[in-house]
């Protein structure tokens, strides 16, 4: 198991995240989409934390706020996201164009 | 006699210097030179000073619209003034302080306060003459429209005068009688609205500067010579008897100094401008015509007595400060015979009062001359105040409107009939003692080389019989027959009938302060305790009994003369003029035509020369000024607007343009899709780490 493995792992899910963050047009797929992209980075920070052996292991404890932070920021979004569908009777992102120029 | 005189004040002066033990320098020993007193009498010209700008600048806001502060700073005055008399009177005060506040090249410039007999002696006359008119004041200048802005100059004046006696240099006496200048000219144009009081104003004013001019170059001259401008390095040359530069200048040094003199005390030719300034409230003539600032001169020949009692140094100025003095007061007292208007012949009369101090000190008779000084500022400014009182009542200057007043006034009437006793010298009244003793020293000088000074004596006995007559017509006129006026007369108000109390209490008493022989605190006052100044000064050792049995009945001969002519009540002026000289009576009624002919020969060519030349200066020198200084603005506001307009202004909408510009560009990219700004930003991030990775 050398470390290529797990950050080509963590490069497919942060491309899958980013895919899905692009192109979804329901916004809790793209809130999905981006808990994805975060789970890629916080196997990045574990991987390179286990490979540098680093002593205080900053990236486990990273990894740990991001997870804490992620879920408080999904909270956060999907209750914007049912205002959103309460009002529109829709959440569909591409119909969300009021910050338009 | 004098050599042993400067022989006595050298001693003093070099036991003085020496610290030595000789008879004079234990007399000098005694006195009070330091101590909080005399330190701090500095406060006396100080405090009315301070007063007169604060009753300009919260005068209309405080009590009695400044006149509580004007009569309060007065009050001090005449307190500490007191109780430095007091002091002097038991011990003797002598102090000089000055500070340095300049310097031009060797000369140092100074200021500050001499405490000594002289001083203290105007400090006293000054508070308690100034604080009885300010209260007096009061009630005369009642209703007046500028009636805080009087008091205001008033307080100026005061300060003045009492800058100019507490003066130890002849930079600070300029000063203080610059100040005096000012403020007279302020106070006889106080009714400006009638052009003829702005006149007389200018009238004071120029004379006193022509004479001024006289006292600056006489000031230069003696401060050059002797190095210093304080008068008593002046008085140590002269006591020394050094030969140098100062005796060799010390006439003319000492005729311009007297020039100034004659200007601010009135002598003549230099008398005109004080009839003219009695165009200003009665409370001024008594203070400022009367008994303060034509006193300024007479107190400056006592300064620097010395200087002209040696014959070294300018003893033959002494001579032409007899005549002038002589002069008038022989001829200036028949004009006052002449005159309609009250307060007129009381000017009159003062002019030529002053010409007996002045002839006094010509005669060398320093204290008989101060005596004078400091009787007649009480007598006259009683009399001045009473004829304000008059004045109050029948709301006219003129005699004509007068008559019969002692039964409406008699507070008034009284005090008047004192005053006038004191001036024509009956006894025990306080002009009796001074005139006696300036006829007595006239007498004395004449008889001890001074030719001129037995002619001056003839002149000074005519005057007195001159005084009587015309204070005996007046009074006859003023108070007795039948009332002319309109309206009925009434007595003052008790706030200015009490200060005419308080004056004739001293124009009464102020005389029994140097009776020659037997009680002479005066003397000591002015003359022992100013070290060095008096000395020389002859004290008369008794009565002159031949004298006084020559003037005192010429006196009641003149009182009985006046009282023959009009005593008795007619209705006319012509009437009573019946008995006019054929040739005096128009040259005195027309003031020897001098006012005329100084309009004829000096005013009216210079007038509408100076007039021309100031037009023309207004209207090429300064208009031009005033139109450059205008035309450049004009074309500094076009530089402003152009830079405001088209450099500011464009660089304003430029940026605003810019901005709407780059923004319409740049709208077109937000097109509300989150999506698409999540791409960008992506994109963002990929092209800095290919930076990041290239670089």
């Amino acid at each position: 198991m050398t470390v290529v493995q797990f950050t080509l792992l963590a490069t497919v899910l942060f491309s899958l995240g980013l895919y899905g963050v692009l192109t979804r047009k329901n916004a809790v797929l793209v809130l999905a989409s981006v808990e994805l992209m975060l789970a890629a980075v916080n196997v990045n920070l574990v991987v390179f934390d286990v490979y540098l052996q680093d002593a205080l292991h900053a990236g486990q404890i990273f990894s740990l706020f991001i997870i804490a932070i992620a879920a408080a920021e999904v909270g956060v979004g999907i209750a914007i996201v049912l205002l959103i569908y309460r009002n529109r009777q829709s959440a569909d992102v591409d119909q969300l164009r009021s910050m338009r120029g | 006699m004098m050599s042993t005189l400067f022989t006595f004040a050298t001693q003093i002066h070099l036991a003085a210097e020496e610290g030595g033990h000789s008879d004079g320098a234990e007399e000098l020993s005694g006195f009070i030179d330091s101590g909080p007193i005399v330190e701090w009498a500095w406060l006396i010209f100080v405090v009315p000073l301070v007063a007169a700008f604060l009753i300009v600048l919260f005068g209309k806001k405080s009590p009695f619209k400044g006149w509580l502060m004007a009569w309060l700073s007065m009050g001090f005055v005449m307190v500490y003034g007191t109780v430095l008399l007091i002091l002097n009177w038991t011990q003797g005060v002598v102090y000089y302080n000055q500070i340095t506040v300049g310097e031009i090249g060797d000369l140092v410039i100074e200021w500050g306060v001499a405490v000594d007999g002289l001083s203290i002696m105007m400090y006293f006359l000054v508070g308690v003459v100034g604080f009885l008119v300010f209260t007096y004041a009061k009630g005369y200048m009642k209703g007046d429209v500028r009636y805080t802005w009087f008091f205001a100059s008033f307080s100026l004046f005061a300060g003045g005068m009492l800058v100019l006696v507490a003066s130890p240099n002849l930079i600070q006496l300029i000063v203080g009688w610059e100040m005096v200048g000012v403020s007279s000219y302020l106070l006889i144009g106080h009714y400006w609205e009638d052009y003829a009081n702005v006149d007389a104003a200018n009238k004071a004013f120029m004379v006193n500067k022509i004479a001024d001019a006289g006292l600056f170059l006489g000031a230069i001259i003696m401060a050059v010579s002797v190095q210093s401008f304080r008068f008593n390095d002046v008085i140590d040359v002269v006591v020394r008897g050094e030969a140098g530069m100062l005796s060799q200048y010390a006439f003319w040094a000492g005729l311009l100094l007297f020039i100034g003199a004659m200007g601010k005390s009135a002598q003549f030719p230099l008398h005109v401008w004080l009839p003219d300034a009695m165009a200003g409230p009665t409370p001024v003539s008594a203070l400022m015509h009367a008994a303060t600032m034509v006193t300024a001169g007479v107190y400056l020949l006592g300064r620097l007595f010395p200087f002209y009692f040696s014959d070294m140094f300018a003893g033959d100025v002494r001579n032409i400060i007899i005549v002038v003095g002589g002069l008038t007061l022989f001829l200036m007292g028949f004009l006052a015979i002449t005159q309609k208007d009250i307060k007129k012949v009381l000017a009159y009369s003062t002019v030529s009062q002053l010409g007996y101090m002045v002839a006094a000190m010509g005669a060398g008779a320093y204290t008989a001359g101060l005596f004078h000084l400091f009787t007649h500022a009480f007598f006259k400014s009683l009399l001045f105040l009473g004829a304000g009182s008059v004045i109050h009542a029948v709301h006219s200057n003129s005699v004509d409107d007068m008559g019969g007043l002692r039964k409406y006034m008699p507070k008034t009437y009284w005090t008047f009939i004192i005053g006038t006793l004191a001036l024509i010298g009956i006894f025990p009244f306080a002009g009796f003692f001074s005139k006696d003793e300036i006829l007595a020293s006239m007498k004395y000088a004449g008889g001890n080389g001074q030719d001129v000074a037995n002619f001056i004596l003839v002149l000074g006995i005519a005057g007195a019989f001159v005084t009587a007559f015309y204070m005996t017509r007046m009074v006859a006129l003023t108070f007795f027959g039948e009332y002319k006026g309109h309206g009925e007369p009434h007595e003052s108000p008790a706030i200015m009938t009490w200060p005419l109390i308080g004056l004739a209490v001293f124009a009464t008493t102020a005389g029994w302060l140097n009776i020659p022989g037997m009680f002479t605190p005066f003397t000591d006052w002015v003359a022992t305790r100013v070290p060095l100044v008096g000395l020389g000064d002859h004290h008369p050792e008794g009565f002159d009994i031949p004298l006084i049995l020559i003037v005192t009945p010429l006196v009641l001969v003149g009182v009985g003369i006046g009282w023959w002519l009009y005593g008795k009540d007619r209705d006319t002026q012509a009437e009573r003029d019946s008995f006019r000289i054929p040739v005096l009576w128009p040259l005195w009624q027309n003031l020897y035509y001098i006012d005329d002919f100084y309009m004829a020969a000096i005013v009216r060519p210079t007038k509408g020369a100076i007039a021309n030349a100031v037009l023309w200066f207004d209207l090429n020198v300064i208009d031009a000024v005033v139109n450059g200084v205008g035309a450049a603005s004009q074309v500094l506001a076009r530089v402003t607007r152009w830079t405001d307009e088209d450099v500011v202004d464009s660089i304003y909408n430029g940026a605003g343009a810019l901005t709407e510009a780059s923004g319409s560009v740049l709208r077109r990219n937000f097109s509300g899709r989150v999506q698409q700004y999540a791409a960008f930003s992506f994109l963002g991030v990929v092209a800095i780490a290919v930076l990041f990775i290239v670089l």
